[in-house]
């Protein structure tokens, strides 16, 4: 039963600079078996119905986050996706939302990556240390504190999730400050200064208005809308006793 | 990167949604339900001498002003954010329109009541 050859109809959304004005949906029907994946339909496409579809991908297993586009609408890994759950109706896939499109199912992510070097995402440590002395020690419980938002792997679905992100680009958005949260939650780390500065200005952690999809749709669990309120509380605590604590004032 | 002046509205907002969430419900059912059928209160609980009695004394004051002030000022934070997530772009506009809503709401509250004289 799960060999027996089915056909699919896949709309794709277009966009060929050279030749395309604006994006156009074309359809392609595919022939699948109930284990292939979206990325597996549009590799079919690209392998014996239309070499110019151009897309992303790497891993085939969610580990990369190259693969994402809009799946009927909704941001996916299209290797994490499975063409059966929309048979027998068919599906559209067209580039992640938000996003400018470089070509086809492709995003510009220069923005993505600009915010993303931005942040620091790297720990900075608390204390310098010589190799004589060892390496930096965390308990479990310490590890628990961030280990969530450290699973993040930069798919950008969180982007195309985000309403706030597609009215401001300037907002730094969800993945990125929740990456933000994972280093600066990190015991060994002590860059929270640094990093906070963008944090609590309206393009960090105040541009969110806690719609929350990001976390919905993210494919690791991540759950940045969590990560963002809680840095809201701290971000607050911190605005209102600034005056008070000392190095506080000069932001 | 400058400040966001954020927190002043987000914290009005959160503790009016606290506030809300812990007495708002009983609020209703015991004003707007229960003391008008008669239910479990004296018939006479939300008489005129009685609340000219609770907002007379300092801590009634406080309690309307801050039921009063606090969900207006929750109510203006979300209608807000929710204007802004549906694509209104008059950013100045709403905003002066929900937060000086909440403002001259608290205002007008907080003057009324220090008018009570005991
Ligand atoms: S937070 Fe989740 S959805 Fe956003 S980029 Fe990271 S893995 Fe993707
Ligand atoms: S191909 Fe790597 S996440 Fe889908």
């Amino acid at each position: 039963m799960a060999d027996t050859e089915k056909i699919i109809e896949i709309e794709v959304l277009r966009y060929r600079p050279e030749q395309d004005k604006e994006p156009v949906w074309q359809t392609y029907k595919v022939p699948f078996t109930d284990d292939m994946s979206v990325l597996q339909g549009v590799q079919y496409i690209k392998d014996y119905l239309d070499e110019t579809v151009s897309f992303r991908w790497s891993c085939r297993m969610a580990i990369c986050g190259s693969c994402g586009m809009m799946i009927d609408d909704k941001p996916k890994l299209s290797c994490k996706t499975f063409l059966r759950d929309y048979y027998p109706g068919k599906l559209r896939v067209e580039a992640l939302k938000h996003l400018p499109i470089e070509r086809d199912l492709i995003v510009d992510a220069t923005d993505f990556m600009k915010k993303l070097e931005s942040i620091k995402p790297y720990i900075i440590p608390k204390e310098e240390r010589t190799l004589a002395q060892g390496e930096y020690l965390q308990t479990p419980q310490q590890r628990d504190m961030y280990e969530q938002f450290s699973s993040c792997i930069n798919c950008m679905l969180c982007y195309a999730a985000c309403p706030q992100y597609g009215l401001n680009p300037k907002f730094t958005g969800p993945g990125i400050l929740a990456l933000m949260h994972r280093y600066n939650a990190d015991s060994r780390d002590g860059g929270q200064a640094e990093r906070n500065e963008l944090g609590y200005a309206d393009e960090g952690y105040w541009g969110c208005t806690a719609v929350g999809y990001c976390s919905e749709v993210c494919p690791k669990g991540v759950d940045p809308a969590n990560a963002i309120n809680q840095n809201k509380m701290n971000s607050a605590i911190n605005y209102f006793t600034r005056f008070i604590t000392p190095g506080g004032a000069d932001k | 990167m400058k400040r966001s002046n954020e927190p002043i509205f987000w914290s009005l907002f959160g503790a009016g949604g606290m506030l809300a969430a812990l007495i708002g419900p009983a609020l209703v059912f015991i004003t707007g339900i229960a003391v008008p059928f008669g239910l479990i209160f004296k018939p006479d609980t939300m008489s005129y001498a009685h609340m000219l009695a609770l907002s007379q004394n300092w801590a009634g004051k406080i309690f309307i002003l801050a039921v009063i002030a606090l969900f207006l000022w929750h109510a203006a934070h979300r209608i807000h954010i929710l204007l802004h997530d549906f694509g209104v772009h008059a950013v100045t506009a709403v905003r002066v329109l929900c937060y000086g809503g909440a403002f001259a709401g608290t205002v007008i509250a907080a003057y009324t009541l220090l008018m009570i004289k005991a």
